[in-house]
Order: structure tokens, then sequence, then C-alpha cells
């Protein structure tokens, strides 16, 4: 067991699942310039020294190498392509979404598509178009697995079970929970690491975990919005309100039976993200859960995110845009209470 | 210089099949018979046909929204094709793909790419597993005109260009985009000549002449297979129909119109195979003839075929 941090956890990923397979390679912007940062976050960081023909440092060029980590997906090669913000995957839409997501469909089942896309989300002090979380967007388009890892551990065993799946698996990555360090290190950086065993493991992509046992209210949320509704759990429990907190770590597919199981157990939930909350995942997991377990919730099912408004740069303002521990605190003393 | 008196009349029948396929197509299309919308080839066969002759076992083409030409030239089968245009469990894409996204990637031609310009970096992303895997074969992009002032097109060109990889970028100019002429929507006398922005070959040649198309393939496919690197193939021709389903063209002046008849490519390389007495008149029309049997074989079995079950539409989102 090595306690480890998401960035170093990922990188561990990556170099051993290359060492395991020589049909994996990762490709895209500043990953494996010998003197650079391995990647905006440091995931690849020396991973070049080892496999020099298969970290692919291209062009400023989104939808093209996207593209092309497609072609080569499709002959059977099992490409890693690596963005730098979540926000530049709107640079390869039209691969992502008309070619990516749908080719194994448009050919009967005939293509196969084992391609892993990497993207850090999260606002983290730079403005509007380094900032987004888009995961509801993706969430949207059939034909896409999504992940989101909130500790090391899942980071691995979430970026090896993606990277042995023959689908198109997105990978969103939180920047404050990477522990990237150096140059690289992010401010307002939440302390993710975990302990990860030395063998060889995976996290099935699909299955959720409950991080915090309760009997009130369910709270889910993933990456940095799971550890801020741990938080505040802890200090719900202070007030008497014994809150469970899940993380489905994947939204596509989603655990359904382990969501459903804890709602129907406690009768009330609420759903944190970071994203907007108009079209988000919220809006969808609400709508569902009211379907399936209209005989046992004993209130309506609750939304935290951010408000409908591109991310703000001023720090007091991006502090106001993110659901806060507090934020959720009072929509589940809402549920609770009445 | 003796001819291969058998392999010109294959690429002569080839042409002819592209060429009353799509005739076929039409009608039915019209007379309402087959669904969807079609988007067709007439004019331009002597490009698929050049090209995909030039070809080895294993290389692998990227097509477009116009692709039955490049399907037949690639090896499918009629059958397989008019199956799916008919969008019968049957076809090549067993329904799922229609006549946009026709191609087989066990017969060499990945399911056609139908946005613009989308399939240059993927075909450039073929190419790489074949470099990557140290692989003899070659990636071929098929493209209009249009998708040269994609971005797509700017970025996958560049990276075949500065990893040399395995690829030939086949740009079929057939002078418009949809119906906007090409001259308003690109400066370079030659789409070619864009080439120099990579630092590789670019050559264009007359699309309509069959054997110019065959001769400049090659050089460009051994070039990518010997380690040299993409080639920007620009092959001048002219779309004898619609852009798509009931288009008249009016758009197409009537005097370009009648030159692009005398120029096409069938009754040029028809014209020359009796000039050089490779075949005379009774054996062409005995290739038109079959050729109209093996298609009127396959619309039969195909409008015959039964429909996929609604539900299998749930099928085949994930592996």
């Amino acid at each position: 067991m090595a306690h480890i941090t998401i960035a170093e956890a990922l990188r561990d990923g990556l170099r051993e699942e290359m060492a395991r397979d020589d049909r994996v390679f990762c490709i895209g912007e500043d990953i494996g310039i010998p003197g650079g940062w391995g990647g905006a976050f440091t995931v690849t960081l020396g991973l070049e020294k080892d496999f020099r023909e298969r970290i692919i440092d291209t062009p400023i060029s989104e939808a093209g190498f996207f593209g092309v980590a497609l072609g080569a997906a499709v002959m059977g090669l099992r490409p890693v392509a690596d963005v730098q913000y979540s926000d530049f995957l709107f640079c390869a839409m039209d691969q992502v979404v008309n070619q990516i997501a749908t080719l194994r469909y448009m050919s009967g089942g005939k293509v196969t598509v084992p391609l892993v896309m990497r993207a850090p989300v999260g606002a983290t002090g730079r403005g509007a178009q380094h900032a987004r979380n888009p995961e509801a967007i993706f969430y949207g388009i059939p034909g896409l697995k999504i992940v989101c890892p909130a500790t090391a551990y899942d980071a691995k065993g979430l970026l090896k079970a993606a990277i042995r799946e023959d689908n198109p698996v997105l990978i969103f990555e939180h920047k404050l929970l990477y522990g990237s360090k150096g140059a690289r290190a992010e401010s307002g950086n939440i302390d993710a690491s975990s302990e990860v065993p030395a063998e060889d493991y995976i996290v099935p992509i699909g299955s959720g975990i409950v991080r915090r046992e309760g009997s009130d209210v369910t709270i889910i949320g993933t990456l940095l919005m799971m550890h801020r509704a741990l938080l505040a759990a802890e200090r719900l429990a202070a007030e008497g309100i014994s809150a469970e907190v899940i993380d489905p770590r994947s939204l596509v597919p989603f655990d359904w039976p382990l969501v459903e199981a804890s709602a129907q157990k406690t009768g009330r939930a609420v759903i944190v993200e970071e994203g907007p909350r108009t079209g988000g995942i919220g809006g969808e997991l609400a709508a569902t859960l009211s379907e399936r377990l209209v005989d046992y919730l004993l209130a309506p099912v609750a939304r935290v995110a951010s408000p409908d408004i591109p991310v703000p740069f001023a720090p007091p303002m991006e502090d106001f845009y993110r659901p806060t521990v507090e934020r959720i605190m009072e929509a589940a003393r809402v549920v609770v209470n009445g | 210089m003796a001819h291969d008196a058998p392999l010109l009349i294959s690429l002569y029948r080839q042409m002819v099949m592209i060429r009353q396929f799509e005739e076929r197509v039409k009608f039915l299309f019209l007379e309402g018979i087959m669904p969807g919308t079609i988007h067709q080839y007439q004019g331009q066969e002597a490009v698929a046909v050049g090209v995909c002759s030039a070809l080895d076992p294993g290389d692998v083409i990227t097509s477009t929204h116009r692709p039955h030409g490049h399907a037949i030239a690639r090896g499918l089968s009629v059958e397989s094709m008019m199956h799916e245009l008919f969008g019968k469990a049957t076809g090549c894409c067993h329904g799922k793909g229609g006549s946009m996204h026709l191609g087989d990637l066990e017969q060499g031609m990945l399911p056609a790419i139908a946005i613009v310009g989308g399939g240059v970096p993927i075909a450039t992303g073929i190419a790489l597993a074949f470099q990557m895997r140290r692989e003899p074969q070659v990636a071929v992009c098929f493209m209009g005109d249009g998708a040269t002032n994609e971005g797509a097109f700017h970025e996958a060109v560049n990276m075949g260009a500065i990893w040399s990889l395995p690829v030939v970028y086949v740009i079929e100019n057939n002078r418009y985009s949809a119906s906007t002429p090409i001259c308003q929507t690109a400066k370079v006398p030659h789409l070619s000549d864009r080439a120099c922005a990579y630092g590789i070959p670019g050559v264009t040649v007359d699309g309509n002449d069959l054997l110019a198309v065959r001769e400049a393939a090659q050089t460009a496919l051994a070039r990518a297979r010997g380690g040299e690197g993409p080639t920007l193939l620009e092959g001048m021709t002219y779309r004898l129909t619609g852009h798509s389903r009931r288009d008249p063209c009016a758009y197409q002046p009537e005097e370009e119109r009648r030159r692009a008849q005398e120029q096409e490519p069938i009754g040029r390389f028809g014209a020359w195979l009796l000039a050089e007495d490779v075949a005379d008149q009774p054996a062409l029309d005995a290739v038109r003839a079959e050729v109209d049997a093996e298609i009127e074989a396959a619309v039969q079995s195909a409008s015959a075929a039964p429909d996929p079950a609604p539900q299998d539409a749930l099928n085949d989102v994930f592996a």
C-alpha cells in the first residue's frame, strides 16, 4: 500500500497499463515534452522516459487529435487522449459527439472504439474558459461512458477499467483534487489522496460507493462535490441529522440500484453538482428517483448546483458560484425538517 | 507496351457498376421506393476506381456523405450496399448506417463519415496505427473540395505531415460545396496548393482520366508506404447529378454541364479501350449487361428482405 495523490495514481495507472499492453498509448498537448509539465496537471510527467514512442505530443489541435485517437482505436490500439482543460473538449466536439460516440452504432456494431478521454474540470481562479464542469453536456450523449473519480484509489481503478473497456470512456478529473505538485500545484487543493494497493486492481465502471452511512437523507455527489458532501454530513451529524453520502463514481452507466436502495431507506435525497442547475445531472437524477420511488420519498428531491451563469473570475464570486458545504447542509435541513 | 486487358476491363466494369448503381438508386429514390436521402457519385467514378485499384489488401479508406462509389471501388458487394440503403438488417451496417454511413472495416472501408472534414483526422489516426505497429498499410482519406475549408482538415493534414504518416489525402474537386462554387470559397488556383502549408507534395490530376488518377495514386501510395509521408492528391472532376435528393443543379451553368458531359470518365475510358483495341463494343456492352443484372438482383433481394425489428435500434450502442 502507498498513500498517493490522484495525479500520482493516474500516472501509476497509465504506466502499469502501458507496460501490460503495448496497444495503450497517450496522445495530447504538452504531455511528454522533456523539461515540460507532463500535461497541464503533471499526470503524464516522466512517462516519456519509459515509453518514448507511446507518449505522443500533438500540435494544439483538439479536433485533430481526438479524431486521430479515434482512428487508432478503430484499428485496435487503445489510446488515452488527454485534453488540458475540459473546456477544450468543445474544440473537439464533432469528433467526440458525432464520431467517437456514434461510430460503433452506425457500423451496426461491427466497429469497436476502445478510447479513453481524460478531461480536468472545475473552477480554479481562471475565469470562464478554463473552469467548466461539462459533465451534464456529455451525460446527454448516448454512446459515451463517463466516470468521475474523487479519490486516488478510484482514479487509478477507474482509469485501468476505462483502458480495458471496449467503449469510449470520458474521465472527468477535478483540478482541486489532483494533488499536483511543483509549478502545477493548485491553490485551494483538497486532499483526495488515499491508500492504493501495490497489486493490480480495477474499479468497475458503473459501480458507486457509500462514502458515509446515514438514515435521514441521501446526499449524492461526485468529484469535489463528494468531498463537500462528506464535510456537510459530518457537520449535520452535530445537528442531529444523519446523512448518507453516495459517490456514484460513474455517471454512465449509473449505479441505480445503490442510489435507489439508499434513497428508499432514507426517504430523502439531495443531489449536488458543480455545473449549472439548468440542464444539469441533478434534474435527470431527481426525475428518475421521483418516478421510481414515489411510494418511498418523504420530501421532494432537492438539487444543489451552480447558478446558470458562466464561471466568474473574482475569488469571492467563484466561491459564491460553486456549491458550498453550507448550501449542501441547508438543502439537507430543508428536506429533513421541511 | 501491351495492355493488361483483364485489369483494364475490370476497372471499366467498376466504373460502370458505380454509374449504374447510382442511376438505379436514383430511380428507386425518386419513385419513393427507397427511404432516406442520397448523395450520388455520377461523374466522379474515375477518382474512386483509380485510387482504390492501386490499394493493397489491408489498406483502409475513409469516405464521406457521398460514399457509394468509394464502397463499390473498395470491393463492398452491391448486395450488402443495397440492403443497407433499403434499411435492412442484412445491410453492411445492419440498417443502422444507411446511405451516408456505408462501409465495412473488414473490407477496408470505415463506415463513411458524413460530417464534412470529419473523416480527415480519423484517417490520420488509422495511419498512425499502421505506423505505430510498423505495418506496411496505408490509409486513404477521400474528401470533397469543401472539406478543405474545414478546420479539421488543417489540423489533421498537419499532423499527418509532421509525423510522416502513411496516408494519402484525396480531394475530389467536383467544383461545388453543395451549391456554392469552390472559386467563391478558396483563393488558391488548385486546392492541392494548400499542401505547401504542411510541407508535403500536392498534386492535381484530371480526375476524369482513370489511368492518370491511378498513376498519381500509385506514386502517392508508394511514397506513403515507403515512410515518406502524406500526399495531397486532387482530382478535378464534376458531379453530373444533384448534391442530394431532387436537386436540379440550377446553379451549374448549362455550358459547364455540357462540357462536363463530354469529359465524363466512363465514355472517355470506354472510347480509349476501343481505340487501343483492348476491347470491342460487344465486350463493353456485355460488361454493362452483367452489371445491370447484378444490380437488379441486389434490388430484388434487398426489397424482399425483412425489415429489422424496431427494438433492435436499442442494440449496438456499446460493445
